[in-house]
């Protein structure tokens, strides 16, 4: 009897207290539903440059420290940012020692420590290991632990960027205890590790399925006990942007949904309803249409758009890829698909304003059919019977591929009919954006394999500094079956020169000249054409009406904050 | 339905022997109403499809963004769409292929189903090993098939036959490999019918070849089914079709069919209904008519009908 009224009483204090601070109450809110239209393939981001893949494994696993939606570093493992004035980077610029926090647990209960860190590096640098973000620990020599707490990575050279290892959602830390035994060519292999990682983040993994549906619970060896307001999370996959779109804003059905691309007159249609609020940040999103260096005939077999196919046999014309550049009128692709969430650009390092080139603006920005036009003439493509141009029986006839989303079916027309004005032809192809993002390597459209003349999608690169984002048009990192097609200069842009450039880049400290290099590397790739950048996009993404504690980040992860998301009441 | 049109067709008095069985059939055909009606309406689409673009001289992939997203007009009569093409046209050029695919590959799976129906009907021996064929294309799941033959086939056929010529042989060939099976099955059951008839037996014993009795004697006599599939098939042809374009599969995506307009326009459904309407009405029209085209001509045909 006793026993029962103290149950009663604990029982309404309890509730009392539920009352009055829910917010500050791990797993009072109730499920939280997020929809991606590309499903996840792997919450391990090692395994994974996709954007996705990146994004939804940021809810269980983290980096050191990331940056928040103001492109400004916070802390979240360490107790502070390293910086030469607090003495954790070291003068010479040739090493930094982060500090991590003392009492941070993994989601399985064990110590987090320097061990941990040590080994992650070790996992994305092992041979055969295929680590999709070996870009974020270039230069690093030696990551050692003077103490379990304390982490210290030595440069190759004087760095004076370093914010790159373990910093930023693609460059998180995984438990040493569950990848011990999946490093190098054996990281594949192990499915359940890869598909439920160890983390420290605020949720961890209770059922995956690829490519469909993820479930996480709250992390209860979360370090900030209130934390996270959500007991669980649904990820859920597949669809397209804009039945995702119709699903946060018109219906209600799930509370977040990320990269709307959607024609701006559709959304707006479906704000109407007031069921949620689109929330746009301009990050370094740029779409472009990549132009195939290699050639991509089909007769080629397996070897097309690989180095042994040779040079593309009109695209590698510098002269055919200005031309093209020249033919497309921006403003009218921005207008009919990005509206508000985009703007015309020449580059493919678009921000932060620092680094962002207006050089070619002028000759660029504006369609000039005149001026393409004379190019090819002077080049020799004459125009055919057909009306195409064509040299030495070489056709200015292209395959443009992108994945299947009425945004870019559009953009492709419309490029379709502004390259038809200079004689040349392109034909339209789509594929599924779980195919063509997919990565599967036995796939023919991924748009790593490249299968195709020209192709158009949207990268960006996460933080605010472009050295590695710049790195990734070096000659050695061309995708193919040497390295399972995991390489990022996908358009095959190769130039001693350029690569040249990015290592002076990656040896210069003084903050303004690596701006000015920055650009010079920019225009670099506009001029020669490795690519064709058609739209500076902002990432556009929306949440319901009862969601708090939303703030879209374009530099880190759009989850980077969601243990910070709760319910409105 | 069948029988309740039999019984309100008006009988046919002693008709006069110089009468062609074309004119005997036709006759039953107007008899049926929906038929009739499906004819008006089908002739109708085919003719709007086919002359429509010399009257309505609209280029249908004429980009005109500033007219985007209108509404019907004078200038427009179905609208445009969001980047200001015209619909009319892109419906009119859309039926062209929708239909020619839909035809083309109604014709493949006829003669392949006819085939392989009068060889197992008419010679047992190869009765069996053909109807286990017949269940096997039958257990096939026909869209993962159709995924895979256009990967695998797309780069070769591209290469040969250019990206439109080639992706229409190839999805009239997919289309046609997969639906022969239901005309098959039925021939060989009406072959089966046929064959035991006496006059089959006196054609036989007067000597006449195999070949010669299956062309002469068993064909005519299992036309009426025959017909029928092929009104079907070409429904189905077309569906088949659209389902392709709607999965973003088939024809480059600047190459307007029905079923691809349809997919196009699905977002816009609330802003510009009429981009979803008049492809899905083309869609749905075809479908009905030639269905009831079918219905009329399987009871012209059908012998007993004649005998009133």
């Amino acid at each position: 009897m006793k026993n029962l009224k103290l149950l009663l009483a604990g029982t309404v204090a309890a509730l009392s207290f539920a009352g009055s601070a829910a917010h500050a109450e791990r797993g009072t809110d109730g499920d939280l539903k997020i929809l991606f239209w590309q499903a996840v393939s792997t919450m391990n981001p090692y395994l994974s440059g996709g954007t996705k893949e990146v994004y939804a494994s940021s809810m269980v696993i983290e980096p050191l420290a990331r940056y928040n939606e103001k492109g400004e570093l916070v802390p979240m493992l360490v107790t502070e940012i390293p910086t030469v004035e607090n003495g954790g980077v070291a003068k010479d610029l040739l090493s930094m020692t982060w500090k991590l926090k003392p009492d941070v647990k993994w989601s399985d209960g064990t110590p987090f420590t320097a061990e941990d860190v040590i080994f992650t590096w070790k996992y994305c640098i092992a041979p055969d290991g295929g680590c999709a973000q070996a870009a974020q620990y270039e230069g690093v020599k030696t990551v050692e632990a003077p103490d379990p707490h304390t982490v210290k990575i030595t440069f190759d050279e004087p760095k004076p960027y370093p914010y790159s290892a373990f910093v930023g959602a693609q460059s998180p830390v995984i438990q040493k205890k569950q990848f011990e035994n999946c490093v190098g060519a054996k990281a594949p292999g192990c499915t359940s590790a890869n598909f439920g990682p160890v983390g420290t983040g605020p949720f961890v993994v209770k059922d995956f399925k690829p490519n469909d549906v993820i479930t996480l619970n709250a992390n209860t060896n979360y370090r900030d006990a209130a934390k996270p307001a959500f007991a669980t999370v649904t990820l859920k996959g597949g669809g397209d942007a804009a039945s995702a779109a119709r699903a946060v804003l018109e219906t209600g059905e799930y509370d977040y949904a990320w990269n709307m691309q959607v024609e701006p007159e559709v959304l707006a249609t479906m704000l109407k309803a007031g069921k949620g609020v689109l929330v746009t940040a301009f990050g370094t999103q740029v779409e472009r249409i990549n132009l195939n260096h290699y050639n991509a005939d089909p007769a080629l077999g397996d070897k097309r758009s690989t180095k042994e196919a040779g040079p593309h046999p009109s695209l590698s014309d510098p002269a055919v890829r200005r031309a093209l550049s020249l033919a497309i009128d921006r403003d009218i692709i921005d207008e009919a698909g990005y509206g508000e969430a985009g703007k015309p650009t020449c580059n493919i390092v678009p921000a932060p304003e620092a680094v962002a080139s207006t050089k070619n603006d002028s000759w660029c920005l504006k369609q000039d059919l005149e001026a393409a036009n004379k190019l090819l003439d002077d080049a020799g493509w004459a125009k055919g019977p057909d009306g195409i141009r064509a040299k030495n029986g070489v056709r200015l006839s292209y395959l443009y591929s992108t994945s299947t989303n009425s945004v870019r079916q559009a953009t492709q027309e419309l490029v379709k009919a502004m390259w038809a004005e200079i004689g040349v032809d392109a034909e339209l192809r789509n594929a599924s954006a779980s195919v063509f993002f997919g990565g599967d390597p036995a796939s023919p459209d991924t748009f790593q394999k490249f299968y195709a003349d020209v192709e158009m999608y949207t990268n960006n690169f996460d933080g605010t500094d472009p050295e590695k984002y710049l790195a990734e048009w070096l000659c050695d990192k061309v995708p193919g079956p040497e390295n399972g097609w995991q390489g990022q200069n996908i358009p095959r842009y190769c130039n001693p020169e350029y690569d040249k450039l990015v290592g002076e880049l990656s040896k210069t400290a003084d903050l303004d000249k690596r701006h000015e290099l920055a650009k010079q590397l920019n225009d670099m790739l506009t001029e020669e054409g490795a690519h064709i950048p058609l739209i500076h996009r902002g990432s556009v993404s929306s949440h319901s009406v009862t969601l708090e504690g939303v703030r879209m980040n374009a530099w880190d992860s759009e989850l980077w904050n969601v243990a910070d998301w709760s319910r409105k009441k | 339905m069948t029988d309740a049109t039999i019984a309100t067709a008006p009988p046919v008095k002693a008709a006069t022997p110089a009468r062609s069985a074309f004119a005997d059939i036709w006759r039953q055909f107007r008899a049926h109403r929906g038929g009739v009606a499906g004819l008006v309406v089908f002739v109708f689409i085919l003719l709007a499809v086919y002359v429509g673009p010399y009257i309505h001289r609209v280029a249908p992939n004429a980009i005109n963004i500033r007219d985007k997203n209108q509404w019907p007009s004078l200038a427009h009569p179905f609208g445009t769409d969001n980047l200001g093409k015209d619909m009319l046209a892109q419906v009119l050029a859309g039926g062209r292929i929708s239909l020619a695919v839909g035809v083309t590959a109604m014709l493949l799976a006829l003669f392949l189903g006819t085939l392989v129906g009068v060889l197992s009907g008419y010679f047992r021996r190869l009765d069996g090993p053909l109807m286990r064929l017949t269940d096997l294309f039958l257990a096939l799941p026909l869209l993962p098939l159709l995924l895979v033959i256009l990967m695998l086939f797309r780069d070769t056929l591209r290469a040969t036959f250019g990206p439109e010529t080639g992706i229409f042989i190839l999805i009239v060939f997919v289309i046609g490999i997969t639906s022969w099976m239901h005309t098959a099955r039925i021939v060989r059951g009406d072959v089966l019918a046929v064959k035991s008839q006496e006059f089959i037996l006196a054609a036989k014993s007067s000597g006449m070849r195999e070949y010669r009795i299956i062309l002469k004697h068993i064909l005519p006599n299992v036309l009426s089914s025959i017909m029928v599939s092929a009104t079907l098939g070409i429904a189905s042809a077309i569906i088949t079709e659209s389902a392709l374009s709607f999965l973003g599969l088939g024809f480059p995506s600047d190459f307007p069919t029905w079923g691809r307009l349809l997919f196009d326009g699905a977002n816009f459904l609330q802003l510009t209904p009429s981009r979803v309407l008049w492809p899905g009405l083309a869609i749905s029209l075809t479908v009905l008519s030639v269905n009831y085209m079918g219905d009329a001509i399987r009871d012209a045909l059908d012998p007993r009908a004649l005998k009133h």
